[in-house]
């Protein structure tokens, strides 16, 4: 659909370009005043509320600054203090734990259900719709939700489990630490699984049916047409998908601040959640901006790893980075 | 057809291939597709289930699950619904959203459409670097920003003032609307606007009488997109406001209905279902709509 109008409208362009020669100067001219002038208000908002905080917040992390007194230089101090900080590097590892987890199975689930929703389906517009809406609703809402299914006494879940005979006693979700960091898991997987399924399904629109016609004239089975046709196909729109996942999951705050707060005893502490925790009610500023600053390196290689896959992907298409 | 078998399958006399087998046997599509399908609805559906009639049960069915079966509702009550709304800030909180979310939207939305059309039409030097970097404060997470912004916000003397909130979201909007605007804009041809300039209209004169009013349906998203984000920002206001009054829905709800010692489950789930239905309506007229602007509502 891009293409033929781009195609178009070069000749178009070739076509009418001696006559319109003076309004084309002139356009160019004032191309980068305008331009300038249409930027400033996306500009001025971004520059002053996103990047020098970020900036300012890299800055805090080597001062000692706390609410209410400004800080000095210490250099390094905070993040050697981190360094032999255990919580710190438990928070690390639940967040890499979290992440991968809760990400491997948004995209293996995300796909099947992307793959169910492109079959052919009674009512499918209204069953798409009701997909989306654990992505929809508010994240500190839902986590509410899961917070009453996953309470101590009452978890509805232990009590079917109880009635089919599967156990004897309400399962603890929350206060044990390996239960706790499965159930915060389970509810950041269903609340992402939504995402991952539309837009993959998106993706499995795209590929043209006569692919799957070929393949199935060659006596290729359904494996094999998901093998070596969606897969290969679906692999662009993935790395997309799955970057923002891991992103958004990597910075998760709102499901445990509401479901545990970091707790039992720090066993599903995120990075987020101890920066928060070190920072605003601690009033530490300056060490929980350095731990903030700490996940940065870990976004940037997400974003690096994608970029230039994406890069080579298109590449190899045939495509112009446009 | 949107599904897996090709038709010009049945005339090539291989109707023995997998691909028919598997469409044809109606059990084994019941067990492939429909029974996944149903226990996936079934499960991203029940915590709105349990949410909605958790709000409406009364206190001893609550926690009774001996004499009440627990998936269902007898004698539903208001109480918890009234309480919410007459003894507690609720509607505060709810006007509050509404009033940060739709100025903040707004200010993305205005500052989004001039970038988007700068980046995807004026092409200025260094528009694709723009647009790059447009893209990649996209994905500078909050979780890092909100403390250095929370001293921004308490030197400039906009602590506990949702101005402290309607400036902060169109960080994460602005990259956000300006982004899907693009990809808009470059959906609607080139030749419009350029009869437009042949014809002597100036740049802006394209801007107000052609573009926007071809991109409402584009608009229309990035809006409610930027609506429903803004809705559903709880770390800025978890941090940024302080006094009772002035909080938004997840903030209030999470924070002011939650004693230490007693869980008001009923009262907790109806703040939780009635702070969601904004987004699900608005979203209900999205889906409608996104259909539409999917089919080419610009075909010129």
């Amino acid at each position: 659909m891009q293409k033929p109008n781009a195609i178009a409208a070069d000749a178009i362009t070739a076509g009418a370009q001696p006559p319109a020669r003076s309004w084309l100067s002139k356009a160019l001219e004032g191309r980068n005043t305008l331009g300038g002038l249409f930027m400033l208000p996306a500009a001025a908002v971004l520059l002053i509320f996103l990047t020098y905080p970020l900036a300012l917040g890299v800055w805090l992390g080597f001062t000692d600054t706390t609410i209410g007194r400004p800080g000095q230089f210490i250099g390094l101090e905070n993040y050697e203090a981190l360094w032999d900080d255990t919580v710190f590097w438990l928070a690390v590892f639940n967040t890499l734990l979290y992440t991968s987890v809760a990400s491997v199975f948004k995209f293996a689930l995300g796909l099947w259900l992307a793959l169910l929703l492109n079959e052919r389906l009674p009512f499918k517009a209204f069953i798409r719709a009701i997909v989306l809406l654990p992505w929809v609703v508010p994240t500190v809402l839902s986590a509410i939700a899961f917070w009453w299914i996953y309470d101590a006494q009452f978890s509805i879940i232990s009590w079917a489990l109880i009635q089919i005979g599967l156990i004897d006693a309400p399962i603890n979700f929350l206060g044990d630490a390996t239960n706790a960091r499965a159930s915060v898991i389970a509810a950041n997987v269903w609340r992402g699984i939504p995402f991952v399924a539309i837009t993959l399904l998106a993706g499995l629109q795209t590929i043209p049916q006569s692919l799957y016609e070929a393949a199935t004239l060659d006596g290729a089975s359904s494996w094999q047409r998901f093998r070596y046709i969606t897969l290969p196909m679906l692999t662009p729109i993935i790395a997309v998908v799955m970057t923002f996942s891991v992103l958004f999951t990597f910075t998760d705050f709102q499901l445990i601040y509401v479901l545990t707060r970091g707790g039992p005893v720090n066993a599903t502490h995120l990075m987020a959640t101890l920066s928060f925790q070190r920072a605003i009610p601690g009033g530490q500023l300056g060490e929980g901006a350095a731990i903030a600053v700490a996940m940065i390196p870990f976004l940037l290689s997400a974003i690096l790893f994608s970029y230039f896959g994406l890069q080579r992907r298109r590449w190899q298409q045939g495509g112009r980075d446009a | 057809m949107s599904t897996l078998n090709p038709p010009g399958a049945a005339d090539s006399g291989q109707s023995d291939n997998d691909g028919m087998r598997y469409l044809d046997s109606g059990m084994r599509r019941l067990v492939t597709v429909y029974l996944p399908l149903t226990v996936f609805m079934i499960v991203l559906l029940f915590p709105f289930y349990w949410m909605a009639i958790t709000a409406f049960k009364p206190d001893h069915q609550l926690t009774d699950y001996k004499n009440y079966s627990p998936f269902w509702v007898w004698d539903p009550t208001m109480r918890h619904i009234n309480y919410l709304l007459f003894e507690t800030s609720y509607p505060h909180w709810f006007w509050n959203t509404i009033v940060i979310s739709v100025a903040a939207t707004a200010i993305a939305l205005a500052c989004s459409v001039f970038a988007a059309y700068a980046i995807e039409r004026l092409r200025f030097t260094g528009s694709r670097y723009v647009g790059l970097g447009i893209f990649l404060a996209y994905l500078v997470p909050p979780s890092i920003l909100f403390i250095p912004l929370a001293l921004m916000v308490f030197k400039l003397g906009l602590y506990d003032s949702p101005f402290a909130l309607i400036l902060t979201y169109p960080t994460f909007l602005i990259p956000f609307c300006t982004w899907l605007l693009m990809g808009y804009f470059r959906s609607i041809p080139f030749e419009l606007e350029e009869c437009a300039l042949i014809d002597g209209a100036t740049r802006w004169q394209i801007l107000t009488k052609i573009t926007l009013p071809l991109s409402v349906p584009g608009l229309i998203s990035a809006g409610i997109f930027a609506f429903t984000l803004s809705w559903n920002e709880f770390i800025y206001a978890l941090t940024f406001i302080q006094s009772s009054e002035n909080k938004t829905v997840p903030v209030g709800v999470l924070t002011e209905l939650v004693r230490s010692d007693v869980y008001e489950w009923g009262s907790l789930m109806a703040g939780a279902l009635f702070g969601s239905l904004p987004v699900v309506i608005l979203y209900s007229f999205f889906v409608e709509h996104y259909v539409s602007s999917m089919t080419g509502a610009v075909k010129e």
